[in-house]
């Protein structure tokens, strides 16, 4: 991938999955290396348990915080089923990762999921040392759920 | 995949902020004395950061009331600001047209999100129009950097000309992150009232100089647009199109059409004609791309420009990269429809769904009102009627019950939310005590004690302040009994299920006029009350 592109990072979910916070993760992973960063979240009625997705683009320059049709470059989803939404955001060069490649009895807090799957996500990016990541996380969660979230972050990161 | 950029060093100190952080960072650097505001999505957080920056914000019970205090601020001296959404400034317009005319000491800024393509909201009326009406600068940030720098300019503007100021926001400005830069805050403006009745006192004799004096103001500042406005000219190619834009759509244009040049307006309105001509005439193609209303297409070619505007397909919903290009290359192909996705409903353990199932059963015409409750109007429960602005269930409800026949009228129940009855729902009780229907009618107050729909925001019902002080709690039923409602009973919708079906079917059928609350805590509120304040849940 060139280094003047623009990647394009698509969470999806349903209300009260973590979309949210996972956005936040992620984008402030990249906005500490110094990269223009965008996102664009759904906030309000939609939350109240239906689908909910969240674009997060990442470069030199980004203008659109939206991803343009066809242009995500990896697809995060929370739940499988929620993919045929997004049908129309995805080429076949999209990279999904799914909930479900993850053993998720080995997941000790289910609400953290989220941190899980950006464990996973955080593979895809070989030049961007775990400890940025784990730093992000620690400083997003408070102490309570610390622990949960760099367990789940571990399991989605080092998973078969 | 390889990193895309190794780690560049920060020549500034930047942060990664919403739309709506920036706007409260930006109030709070421009030194505003007060923010005031009624929750509305997209426009929901703004206060909250505000107050989260150390600065003293306020809910009040509507946007009128908002408005009107923060004019109040305005005339004290100080710097005020009002946050809402689009149907919002419907509620507080009334303010805005007259503040025009009086004008301010200080500064007010009022803050509106426009929903395009509505994704919470009950239409995308577009907020320029209200520029356009009531007379007053409106600007239009098209990321958080610009929702910053607007937001504090918006407070310069309303100062130096002593006039209210409009900060046009929108859901994809509002709800996305993006980095800025900030700047030294501003020191506060030093509160000081000075009487003086021709421009504070608003009667006919004050207020028709007063109009003039606001037609003057907006030839000025229309003048300092053209010249100084916060206005961006982008050279393009050879040969390619000149895009005139604003707000969000100039960064789906920039990305859409890269070789174009670009005329992006900052202030749109009074809008840069002049300025806007010229660069039409200096391009072959000239396109206007805007969200919703064709506003400044019209404007422009009203002037006499020579521009395009984008097809009347595009006037609906929120416009995108791919929308741009459709526009841009004249496709009028239809889109096709959004792909099936999980739609909203009530939460899983919400008290009102025992509430609707009940109304429900008692087979209902249910005048609905605003809030999650909305949701009950979805399958399976489909137990709302109607629905169509805060409060217009308890008028709308009235209607039915005057003008249906007898068997059907009797069966009419109007259902609002706590937070909606604050906001809107006073009146309409007062029109319900006073033209009551034959048949009496019936109000069903769902008390969830937040607003929740828009994030659990605090009201006049709930005891709380926006910054977590304790308030004295609004009673529901000694409003309702003052009113001289004659049957007032608040139920557990869960613990008294059965007590309240009782009192609903004496009350439709002995044609009752009576107000029921229905009090049970959101399930998500009371979780985040309890983390606040440390009590057991």
């Amino acid at each position: 991938m060139p280094p003047d592109r623009v990647t394009n990072v698509k969470i999806a979910g349903v209300g009260g999955m973590g979309v949210l916070t996972s956005t936040r993760i992620l984008a402030e992973v990249f906005f500490r290396r110094g990269l223009d960063v965008k996102k664009a979240e759904v906030h309000g009625m939609s939350q109240r348990g239906g689908s909910v997705c969240s674009d997060v683009r990442f470069g030199p320059k980004v203008f659109s915080p939206m991803i343009p049709a066809a242009g995500t470059d990896f697809l995060v989803l929370f739940q499988d089923d929620q993919e045929p939404i997004y049908a129309a955001d995805c080429s076949p060069a999209t990279i999904v990762l799914r909930a479900s490649a993850l053993d998720l009895s080995k997941l000790k807090n289910k609400r953290a999921l989220n941190t899980a799957m950006i464990g996973m996500l955080s593979r895809e990016f070989a030049g961007v040392p775990e400890s940025e990541w784990l730093a992000v996380i620690r400083d997003i969660f408070p102490e309570k759920l610390r622990e949960a979230n760099i367990e789940a972050f571990a399991l989605g990161r080092h998973h078969a | 995949m390889e990193t895309p950029l190794n780690q560049q060093p920060a020549a500034q100190p930047r942060h990664f902020l919403m739309g709506n952080e920036a706007a409260a960072l930006g109030a709070a650097h421009a030194g505003a004395a007060r923010g005031t505001g009624y929750p509305g999505t997209p426009s929901s957080e703004i206060l909250d950061e505000f107050n989260r920056l150390g600065g003293k914000a306020e809910w009040a019970p509507n946007e009128k009331v908002a408005a009107e205090v923060a004019l109040g601020v305005a005339f004290a001296g100080a710097r005020a600001f009002a946050t809402m959404k689009h149907v919002g400034l419907n509620v507080a317009a009334d303010v805005l047209f007259t503040a025009a005319y009086s004008g301010v000491d200080g500064a007010l800024v009022i803050m509106v999100a426009d929903d395009p393509g509505m994704a919470s909201s009950q239409n995308e009326q577009d907020s320029r129009r209200y520029a356009v009406a009531a007379g007053v600068p409106m600007l239009e940030p098209s990321d958080s950097q610009e929702a910053y720098d607007f937001t504090r300019l918006a407070f310069e503007i309303s100062e130096r000309w002593k006039i209210p100021v409009l900060l046009k926001l929108t859901t994809r400005v509002c709800h996305s992150g993006s980095i800025i830069v900030p700047r030294e805050p501003a020191p506060p403006a030093p509160p000081r009232f000075e009487r003086d009745m021709r421009t504070h006192v608003m009667v006919p004799g004050n207020a028709r100089p007063a109009h003039r004096r606001l037609r003057a103001k907006l030839a000025e500042i229309a003048a300092w647009n053209e010249q100084n406005g916060p206005n961006i000219l982008v050279a393009g190619a050879a040969g390619a199109p000149g895009i005139i834009t604003a707000g969000s759509s100039y960064q789906y244009a920039r990305e859409a059409a890269p070789d174009a040049a670009f005329f992006k307006i900052g202030m749109i309105h009074p809008p840069p004609l002049t300025a806007a001509l010229a660069f039409a005439a200096s391009v072959k193609r000239a396109v206007v791309i805007e969200e919703n209303d064709p506003v400044l297409a019209d404007a422009l070619r009203a002037a006499g420009g020579k521009i395009e505007g984008a097809p009347e397909m595009f006037r609906f919903g929120e416009l995108s990269v791919s929308r741009v290009r459709a526009i841009l290359a004249g496709d009028t192909t239809p889109e096709p429809p959004p792909p099936k996705a999980i739609p909203p409903q009530l939460c899983n353990g919400c008290p009102h769904q025992r509430s609707f199932t009940t109304i429900k059963k008692l087979g209902c015409i249910v005048a609905g009102d605003i809030g999650c409750y909305t949701l009950a109007a979805a399958p399976p429960l489909s137990a709302m009627d109607t629905q169509i602005c805060m409060g217009a269930g308890i008028g709308v409800g009235l209607g039915l019950r005057h003008t249906l026949p007898r068997a059907e009228a009797r069966r009419v129940v109007s259902v609002i939310g706590d937070s909606t009855f604050f906001h809107s729902g006073l009146t309409g009780l007062a029109e319900m005590a006073y033209n009551t229907p034959a048949t009496g009618h019936v109000l069903i107050i769902l008390d969830n004690s937040t607003t929740a729909m828009t994030g659990q925001q605090h009201h006049p019902g709930t005891g709380w302040h926006l910054d977590g002080t304790p308030a004295r709690a609004i009673d529901y039923e000694k409003i309702a009994r003052a009113m001289n409602i004659e049957t007032v009973a608040t139920f557990d919708p869960l613990k008294d299920a059965d007590a309240f079906e009782t009192a609903l079917r004496d009350a439709l059928d002995n044609e009752k006029l009576a107000v029921f609350v229905l009090k049970r805590p959101c399930v998500l509120a009371a979780v985040a009350l309890a983390r606040k304040t440390g009590a057991k849940s």
